[in-house]
């Protein structure tokens, strides 16, 4: 029952997917091409206001729903980022998707995208077995 | 209700989007990215006695039902809650689109490119197949996605996500102005 809540966001980020159009392939291609700051302006207004949420659970020490202290993971540079994050967005001008619109695209009646959600998890999976031959 | 109806414009999604990275802190010290559910998927189906893919999946389940949670609201939304109009795209997207052979601008994909046809046609080797192995396989080995790096990890001011984000972004303007064009005369 603890992950209802997360299922609860899930569905609320979703809704926002399909409402801002990000998860259509035509707003990906007009973001690439330069032709509209819709996705810039979506992207970076969600970046200045995770951004001020941090700052304010610092500042004002807020705790999780548990009472717990708020702990942000931290990333560490490894060549991946930029080999790693060139081949994503080779493949999100393509399928016009990162991997959340993805699952919004299956679920918007694009059924066909469940062959890219297998293709991607095969990615993942490939990535899996060959971690340790691949520089980092 | 009229006004839930109609599309949002950047400035009311952006910043809800943003309220998913202290929503998530909140609820319960997660971390927001997507990507990681790939890899949960792979380690609860196919482990295949990877080490990258033994450990306990269960411990991050909440990332599966977020992931169930978006495909659910983008059911509803967009049975009940859309005008199902086309995109009001820059007509010179539309142009440009159209002179590499896309006809229909009506829904929030291409009809041309995302039907059950073409997949077994190039078309849809390269965009399912192809593509979506690139997202998997780019995203992981990144270490996260638009969400995990360029949301999450920028919010909280980690240079390694603005390194992968600029990767993101320089691939993508790659592929659509080198590659699109030739890769759309496979419709």
């Amino acid at each position: 029952m603890k992950n209802v809540k997360y299922l609860v966001l899930g569905a609320l980020f979703g809704l926002i997917l399909i409402k801002a159009e990000v998860m259509s392939w035509f707003r990906i291609q007009e973001m690439f091409r330069l032709q509209a700051f819709h996705m810039y302006g979506v992207i970076g207004s969600a970046i200045a206001t995770g951004a001020l949420s941090v700052f304010l659970i610092k500042k004002f020490n807020i705790k999780t729903l548990s009472g717990e202290p708020i702990v942000i993971p931290v990333k560490k540079f490894t060549k991946g980022n930029i080999i790693g994050g060139l081949l994503f967005g080779f493949g999100w001008a393509i399928t016009g998707a990162c991997p959340g619109p993805l699952f919004a695209q299956v679920g918007a009646g694009f059924t066909v995208v469940l062959v890219t959600l297998a293709s991607a998890i095969a990615g993942t999976w490939v990535y899996g077995l060959l971690k340790e031959k691949l520089p980092h | 209700m009229e006004w839930i109806k109609q599309p949002w414009p950047w400035y009311i999604a952006g910043p809800l989007i943003g309220l998913i990275v202290p929503a998530l802190l909140i609820a319960g010290n997660k971390a927001f990215g997507i990507s990681s559910a790939l890899r949960h998927i792979c380690a609860a189906c196919i482990p295949a006695n990877i080490s990258f893919f033994k450990y306990d999946w269960r411990k991050e389940s909440w990332n599966l039902f977020f992931v169930g949670g978006i495909t659910i609201g983008a059911f509803i939304t967009i049975t009940f809650l859309s005008t199902n109009e086309p995109i009001d795209l820059n007509p010179q997207t539309i142009a440009d689109l159209k002179a590499m052979g896309l006809t229909s601008f009506d829904e929030l994909l291409p009809e041309d490119i995302f039907n059950w046809v073409n997949v077994g046609r190039p078309v849809g080797l390269v965009f399912f197949v192809l593509g979506g192995f690139l997202v998997g396989f780019g995203t992981r080995y990144a270490g996260g996605c638009t969400s995990g790096h360029a949301i999450m990890g920028l919010s909280t001011f980690q240079w390694p996500s603005l390194v992968a984000t600029c990767c993101f972004m320089a691939g993508g303007f790659l592929v659509t102005h080198l590659a699109i064009p030739y890769l759309l005369k496979l419709l």
